[in-house]
C-alpha cells in the first residue's frame, strides 16, 4: 500500500485525497498546508469578503478520518533519494508519491510603501489568496489593483455591496489580455454602471497611509489597497529539489514531473508551456490523478492550450474562450467569423469558427449564448445554422407556421381553428357551446382564454356581409 | 341488467385520477368529468374521454390462454389453467426452494390488488423475490423523500393548494402532456421549468431552464449555491426545522452558478433568476418529476431538490411546499402496500421486526416465515432464467418487455425462464411471450380505491360486468393460493374485505389506512392518509409542526454531481431522453387500441433539433435508425427546434422495433434500483445507411 504525500491543503489538494479515498487507495494519505485554517472554498473569498458569507461558510466538508491533515505545516524540502518530505515542523515524512499541489502566489509589486519592516505587508495592504486576508471587511475607499479576472470579480463584487471602489490597471480596458477593444468597452462600462471607479492605463507607483499615488502624479484615498496584479506559481520547492521548473513546475500529460514518482497540478502546474489557471482545471487534474494512482484508465487527458474566463460577476455576462491570439491569427481555410455588436444594449459577441465549429469566443451581455457556446465548445459540436438566433439566445425560424386552420388550439383534446369554425358555423355561438361540442378546453384547460378571443373574432367576422 | 346505469368513478389513467361519471345504456359507455372534491366541475384530457373504448376493444382477452406443445397460445378454461400453473409452481418450489418464484406487480393495480399480491407472494409462494414496475417510477423520489422528511407522499399537500401559489418549480415534469388537468391548478402561478426539451409546459413557463440530461443534479447544487450566497436561505426555519444544511451546503459551495452552466448548459444568469423567483414570492412550490429521478443518481438528484426547498423553507408550511407528481394510477398506494421487493403493507420496512410481527399478526403466519426484502424490478428481470435465479415469473398489471429498460435483455432473460403467467385484459407484448395468460378485470368492471397522487384514498366503481371469462385478480391470487394449500380465507376475493385486512395490516405503519372504509368513502368524505381512526379526517397536509423523523426535523442530504453512467463519445455522439406523449399511457397496450389516439400518435418517432438532422442528412418525416450501445430502434424524425441541440427524445409507448427502451442500459441507481431511463449516448442515422439493421 503506498503513501500519499500532498504539499498543499487548498481545494484541489483536497480533492484529490477525496478521490483518492473514493478510488480505494488504501495507503496512508497526508495533506500539508501552510495555512493554520482547515481547507476553505478559495473561489467563494470574495463573497466572505464583501460579508455575504462568513468564514466558516465557506469550509470544505471534512476529510474522511483516515486522512491526516497537517495545518500550519509548510513542506520546506524534498530528499528524493529517500523519498521523504521535510516539513516546518521539523518532520519527515516518506512518500511513495508526492504531489504537489502548492499553487501560486499574489505577485506583490515593486512599489514603495507596498511592504512594512521585515517584507510584510504594509496596514492597509491585502492580497485576496487566503482566508485570513478576506476576514475583515475593507475599510475607507477601496483601492483595487490589478484590471484582470480577481481584480475584477473583486471590484466588481465590493460595489455591488456598496463600497468606494476604484480599479487602477494598466491596459486600455479591463481584461485587456483576454478580450478585445469593443467587448473592454463594454466590460468597463458595465463596471462603471456598477459603481466601480475606472482608472485605465494606470500604474501605482507608491503607497502611503490612506493614500496611493499614481504614475500621472495623481493621488488616491485609500483605505484598502487590494492586490490583484497577477499571481506566480510556486516553484521553489520544486525547483530545489532539482525537478525541472520554467514559469511552473513541468508536468506530463499524466501530470508526472521529472521525477515519475512526483506529480503536480493546478496553479502551479505547467504542461506544454502553459500554466492552466482555475479550480475547475486543477479539479479535473485532480480527479485524473486519484484515477492514475489509484490503477484505474486514465480518461481522454484535457492536455489543451484554450482558456476559459467566466468572471463570477453578477449583473453581467462575460465570456472569453479560445487558445491565445486566436482573434489575431490570420483566418483558416475553413474558418469564418461572425460578429454582433449591438452596443447600445451593451452586447456584443465576436466568435471564430473553424468548420463551423467554435475556436474563440468572446461574449459580453449575452447570457444565454454564453452558456450555449461553452457547451459547442467543450464538445466540438456544429454551431447552429441561424448564428443570429443562437447568440441573441433565441431559437432560430427554420420552417413556415402551419396554416391558420389546422393549427391546434386545445393539445389536450386535439381540437383545431377549423373544428372550432366549423362548430361555430353549425350553430356554436358562444364560448361555452364551442366548449361542449369540440371538447376544447376541457383537459388543461388553458386554451380557455384563446376560445373566448376566438369566439369573438368570429362573431366579429360574421358582422361583416 | 338493463337500462341507464350510472356511476361515479375515476379514469383508469394517471395519478392525477380525475373523477369520471359513467353511463351506460347496454349498448355504449359514455364519460364525462365528474366533480372535483370541492364539488367544481372537474375535467378530463383526451386520454379520459376516451378511455370508454378500452372496455370493448375487440381484442379484448376473454378466456384463459395456455401455450401448447405446439407454440402456440390456445384457448382453455380457469380450472385447467389454475390447475397447471399451481402444478408447475409447485413442482419448482419442490425442486428449488421457494425463492425459485419471481413476482411483478405494477402501479395500476388498486390497492386492493397490490396488498394481496404482496401477501400472496410472501406467504402463498413464500417468495422474497417480488417487486413492481413503480421501481421504474417513483422510487427515486420515494428513497429521497423518506431520507429527508420520514415519509414520502407524492403530494404532502392537497393537489388544489397549487392553485394559489404564486411560483411552481416543475422539474423534470411535463404535466401539459402527462396530466393536462393538472394545470387547471395551475393558471395563477409563474412556472420555472427543467427540462432539456421544450415541452408544452416548458412553453408556458415563465422561466424554462433546459440543462443536457443527466446534469439536473449539478444545475440544482449551482441553484443552492446562489440561494446560500444571495441570502435566500429561511435561516430560522432551516436552524429550527432541519438537520444537515451544512453538509448539504459543503457540496453545494463547490458549484457557483458559472461553474454549474458549463456542465449544464443553464446559463448562470437564470440559475440565480430562477431562484429568485422562487425565494422572493411568497407561496412557492417545487415538484419533481421523472426527468429528474430516472438516471443513475435519481435518488440524489431528487435529493438536492428537497435541499433547495428546505433552504428556502418551503416544506411542511402552509402556502408553500414540495412534492413529486406520482405517475401511474395507483403509483402512490401500489408502494404503500407490499408489493415493493423492501416493504410491508402501510409503508413499513419489510427489515424491520416490530413491521414484521405486526404483519404476521395479522396475517395469521409465524413471523419466521416472512421472507426478507428481495431483488429491485431491474434485478429481478436481470437473473430470471439464470443460476440461482428465478426459473417462475407470475406478472400483474405490468408490461416489462416495454417498459423497462434494455428490453433486448428483458425478452432473453423472460425467455430463459420454466414458467412465464401474465395476467391482463389485452395481449400485451409481454403476455404474447407467457405460457398461460389470465384474463382479468379492467377498471369499470371491478370495485377497489386507488391513492392518488395527493395520498387521497379514491374509490373505483364497477359499472359494467366483466366480458366473457374474465376475472378479477383478486379472484386469480385466490385461487392459485387455494391450489398451494392456502386457506381459503386467507386470500379473499371480495374487495371491501381485502381492504378491511389492508386497514388492519397498516395499522401503525406510515401510511396508515385504519380509519378508512367504503362507507366513509362512499358517503363522500374527503380523506388523505394517514388517517389512523374511524373519527379521524385524514391528513390534507403533512408535516406542518413536524416532519415524521423521531426528532420532528427534516434533513438535508450531502449529494453531489458526477456524470451520468453514459456520456456522449464518438461513437454515440448524442443524448436520448425517452419519455410520455399526452396520447398515450405507459406502455401503450391500453392507448394503442384506442383507435383516436391511435390515429394521431400512431407511430414512434425521434425528435430532433433541426440542425442536428441537417447536420446529419436527415429530413423530416423519414425513417432514421437509433443506435445505442444497447440496441437498435427505427423510428421517423420529428424536427422540433425546441430540443437542445445534442439531445434526441424518444418516446417509449410503442412496440417493436420502435421500442424506446431498446436503447437504454442496464445501470440503476444505487440507492433505489431506478434504472437511467432520461440520459442514454445514441447515434442517429439515416435508415438502412449503416448496411446492417436488426
Amino acid at each position: 500500500m503506498s503513501a500519499v504525500v500532498i504539499a498543499g491543503n487548498g481545494p484541489a489538494a483536497h480533492r484529490l485525497a477525496e478521490r483518492l479515498r473514493r478510488n480505494g487507495h488504501r495507503g496512508a494519505i497526508t495533506l500539508c498546508g501552510d495555512e493554520q485554517e482547515p481547507a476553505y472554498q478559495r473561489p467563494l473569498l470574495t463573497a466572505v469578503l464583501t460579508g455575504e458569507l462568513d468564514a466558516d461558510d465557506v469550509r470544505l466538508a471534512a476529510l474522511p478520518d483516515d486522512v491526516r491533515v497537517l495545518t500550519g505545516v509548510t513542506v520546506t524540502g524534498i530528499d528524493r533519494r529517500h523519498r521523504q518530505v521535510l516539513t516546518s515542523d521539523g518532520r519527515r515524512h516518506r512518500f511513495d508519491h508526492l504531489v504537489l499541489a502548492v499553487g501560486a502566489r499574489t505577485a506583490v509589486p515593486d512599489v514603495r510603501g507596498l511592504r512594512a519592516a521585515r517584507g510584510l505587508l504594509a496596514e492597509g495592504v491585502r492580497r485576496l489568496r487566503s482566508l485570513a486576508d478576506c476576514r475583515e471587511p475593507c475599510v475607507g475607499p477601496t483601492v483595487v489593483l490589478g484590471g484582470g479576472l480577481r481584480g475584477v470579480e473583486a471590484a466588481n463584487a465590493l460595489a455591488s455591496f456598496g463600497h468606494d471602489v476604484t480599479l487602477v490597471y494598466p491596459g486600455r480596458t479591463p481584461l485587456h489580455r483576454h478580450v478585445d477593444a469593443r467587448a473592454g468597452g463594454l466590460l468597463a462600462r458595465a463596471l462603471s454602471e456598477a459603481g466601480v471607479g475606472l482608472l485605465p492605463g494606470r500604474r501605482v507607483t507608491g503607497h502611503g497611509p490612506g493614500v496611493v499615488s499614481l504614475d500621472d502624479g495623481r493621488e488616491l484615498p485609500c483605505g484598502s489597497l487590494l492586490l490583484c496584479s497577477g499571481t506566480t506559481p510556486n516553484t521553489a520547492l520544486a525547483r530545489e529539489a532539482g525537478l525541472a521548473v520554467h514559469r511552473g513546475v513541468l508536468v506530463d500529460a499524466q501530470l508526472r514531473t521529472t521525477d515519475p514518482g512526483i506529480h503536480a497540478l493546478g496553479d502551479c502546474a505547467e504542461h506544454q508551456g502553459v500554466v492552466l489557471g482555475g479550480l475547475t482545471h486543477a479539479w479535473r487534474q485532480a480527479d485524473r490523478l486519484a484515477c492514475l494512482l489509484t490503477g484505474g484508465q486514465e480518461r481522454n487527458s484535457d492536455t489543451t492550450d484554450v482558456t476559459v474566463l467566466r468572471p463570477r460577476t453578477q449583473g453581467f455576462d462575460l465570456l472569453a474562450l479560445g487558445p491565445k491570439n486566436a482573434f489575431h491569427e490570420g483566418m483558416a481555410e475553413d474558418g469564418e467569423e461572425v460578429v454582433f455588436h449591438d452596443p447600445a444594449r451593451g452586447r456584443y459577441a465576436r466568435l471564430i469558427l473553424y468548420r463551423q465549429r467554435v475556436r474563440a469566443a468572446v461574449l459580453v451581455g449575452l447570457p444565454r449564448a454564453a452558456a450555449t457556446v461553452q457547451g459547442l465548445h467543450e464538445r466540438g459540436l456544429l454551431v447552429p445554422r441561424d448564428r443570429l438566433a443562437f447568440l441573441s439566445g433565441t431559437s432560430g425560424v427554420y420552417r413556415g407556421q402551419p396554416a391558420p386552420d389546422t393549427s391546434v388550439v386545445c393539445p389536450c383534446n386535439n381540437v383545431t381553428r377549423g373544428t372550432l369554425r366549423a362548430a361555430w358555423d353549425q350553430g356554436a355561438r358562444d364560448a361555452d357551446r364551442l366548449v361542449s361540442s369540440t371538447g376544447a378546453a376541457t383537459g388543461c384547460g388553458t386554451c380557455m382564454p384563446f376560445v373566448r378571443e376566438f369566439c369573438a373574432e368570429l362573431s366579429r367576422e360574421g358582422m361583416v356581409p | 341488467m338493463r337500462g341507464v346505469r350510472e356511476v361515479m368513478t375515476h379514469c383508469p389513467y394517471c395519478a392525477l385520477q380525475c373523477p369520471t361519471r359513467l353511463r351506460s345504456d347496454d349498448e355504449e359507455v359514455e364519460v364525462s368529468p365528474g366533480s372535483l372534491s370541492d364539488g367544481r366541475p372537474g375535467a378530463l384530457c383526451r386520454k379520459g374521454w376516451t378511455a370508454p373504448e378500452l372496455l370493448r376493444t375487440p381484442d379484448r382477452l376473454l378466456q384463459p390462454l395456455l401455450r401448447g406443445a405446439d407454440g402456440e397460445l390456445v384457448p382453455t378454461d380457469w380450472d385447467r389453467a389454475l390447475d397447471f400453473m399451481a402444478h408447475r409452481l409447485r413442482d419448482l418450489r419442490t425442486e428449488h426452494g421457494s425463492d425459485v418464484v419471481g413476482v411483478l406487480g405494477g402501479g395500476g393495480l388498486t390497492n386492493e390488488k397490490a396488498y394481496l399480491l404482496g401477501k400472496f407472494a410472501r406467504i402463498a409462494l413464500g417468495t422474497s423475490r417480488i417487486d413492481y414496475n413503480g421501481r421504474f417510477c417513483m422510487s427515486a423520489a420515494a428513497a429521497a423523500g423518506n431520507a429527508a422528511f420520514g415519509l414520502d407522499r407524492g403530494l404532502p399537500f392537497p393537489v388544489t393548494d397549487l392553485e394559489d401559489a404564486q411560483v411552481v418549480l416543475l422539474a423534470g415534469a411535463n404535466p401539459a402532456s402527462t396530466m393536462p388537468p393538472l394545470l387547471r391548478h395551475l393558471e395563477r402561478a409563474q412556472l420555472v421549468v427543467i427540462d432539456p426539451r421544450r415541452t408544452a409546459t416548458a412553453r408556458r413557463a415563465a422561466l424554462h431552464l433546459q440543462p443536457a440530461p443527466g446534469t439536473d443534479l449539478a444545475l440544482l447544487q449551482g441553484m443552492l449555491h446562489v440561494a446560500v450566497v444571495e441570502g435566500l436561505v429561511k435561516r430560522e426555519y432551516v436552524r429550527e426545522r432541519t438537520v444537515g444544511f451544512q453538509g448539504a451546503w459543503q457540496q453545494a459551495s463547490a458549484w457557483w452558478p458559472e461553474r454549474a452552466e458549463q456542465v449544464t448548459g443553464v446559463p448562470a444568469a437564470e440559475q440565480r433568476a430562477a431562484v429568485r423567483l422562487l425565494a422572493e414570492a411568497e407561496r412557492s412550490y417545487v415538484l419533481s418529476g421523472r426527468g429528474i429521478e430516472q438516471h443513475t443518481r435519481g435518488t440524489d438528484t431528487a435529493a438536492a431538490l428537497i435541499n433547495l426547498s428546505l433552504a428556502l423553507g418551503l416544506p411542511g408550511r402552509e402556502g408553500g411546499g414540495y412534492g413529486c407528481l406520482t405517475g401511474q394510477g395507483n403509483g402512490q398506494g401500489g408502494r404503500e402496500h407490499g408489493q415493493k421487493a423492501d416493504q410491508l403493507p402501510g409503508y413499513r420496512p419489510l427489515s424491520d421486526p416490530v413491521a414484521r410481527a405486526h404483519v404476521a399478526r395479522v396475517w395469521g403466519v409465524p413471523v419466521e416465515s416472512l421472507p426478507g426484502p428481495g431483488p429491485s424490478a431491474c434485478e429481478l428481470l436481470g437473473m430470471l432464467g439464470a443460476p440461482g435465479g428465478p426459473r417462475a415469473l407470475l406478472v400483474f398489471g405490468s408490461n416489462p418487455v416495454v417498459s423497462a429498460p434494455h428490453t433486448n435483455h428483458v425478452r432473453e432473460r423472460l425467455a430463459a425462464l420454466d414458467l412465464l403467467v401474465v395476467a391482463d385484459f389485452v395481449l400485451s407484448e409481454t403476455a404474447a411471450l407467457a405460457d398461460v395468460v389470465l384474463p382479468v378485470t379492467q377498471w369499470a368492471e371491478e370495485e377497489g380505491t386507488l391513492t392518488n397522487l395527493e395520498g387521497r384514498v379514491l374509490r373505483r366503481r364497477r359499472l359494467l360486468r366483466p366480458p366473457g371469462q374474465a376475472r378479477s385478480d383478486l379472484d386469480v391470487l385466490s385461487g392459485v393460493a387455494a391450489r398451494l394449500g392456502q386457506p381459503a380465507e386467507r386470500f379473499p376475493t371480495v374487495p371491501r374485505l381485502v381492504f378491511d385486512e389492508l386497514r388492519a395490516a397498516s395499522r401503525g405503519g406510515r401510511a396508515d389506512y385504519s380509519g378508512i372504509d367504503y362507507e366513509r368513502l362512499d358517503a363522500g368524505e374527503v380523506l388523505h392518509w394517514p388517517c389512523p381512526t374511524a373519527g379521524h379526517p385524514g391528513t390534507p397536509r403533512l408535516f406542518l409542526e413536524r416532519f415524521a423523523h423521531p426528532d420532528g426535523r427534516a434533513r438535508f442530504a450531502e449529494v453531489d454531481h458526477c456524470d451520468p453512467a453514459e456520456i456522449p463519445d464518438e461513437d454515440y455522439p448524442l443524448h436520448a431522453t425517452t419519455g410520455r406523449l399526452l396520447l398515450h399511457y405507459q406502455s401503450g397496450a391500453q392507448t394503442r387500441r384506442i383507435s383516436e389516439l391511435a390515429a394521431s400518435a400512431p407511430n414512434p418517432f425521434v425528435e430532433i433539433h433541426p440542425d442536428t438532422a441537417h447536420a446529419l442528412g436527415l429530413s423530416d418525416g423519414e425513417l432514421a435508425d437509433i443506435d445505442s450501445a444497447n440496441g437498435h430502434v427505427v423510428a421517423r424524425v420529428r424536427l422540433d427546434r425546441g430540443i437542445r441541440p445534442d439531445t434526441v427524445f424518444v418516446p417509449f409507448h410503442f412496440p417493436g422495433r420502435g421500442t424506446a427502451n431498446l436503447l437504454t442500459g442496464n445501470a440503476l441507481d444505487p440507492v433505489s434500483g431506478m434504472p437511467q431511463f432520461k440520459s442514454v449516448a445514441v447515434r442517429v442515422t439515416a435508415h438502412g445507411a449503416a448496411g446492417e439493421t436488426a
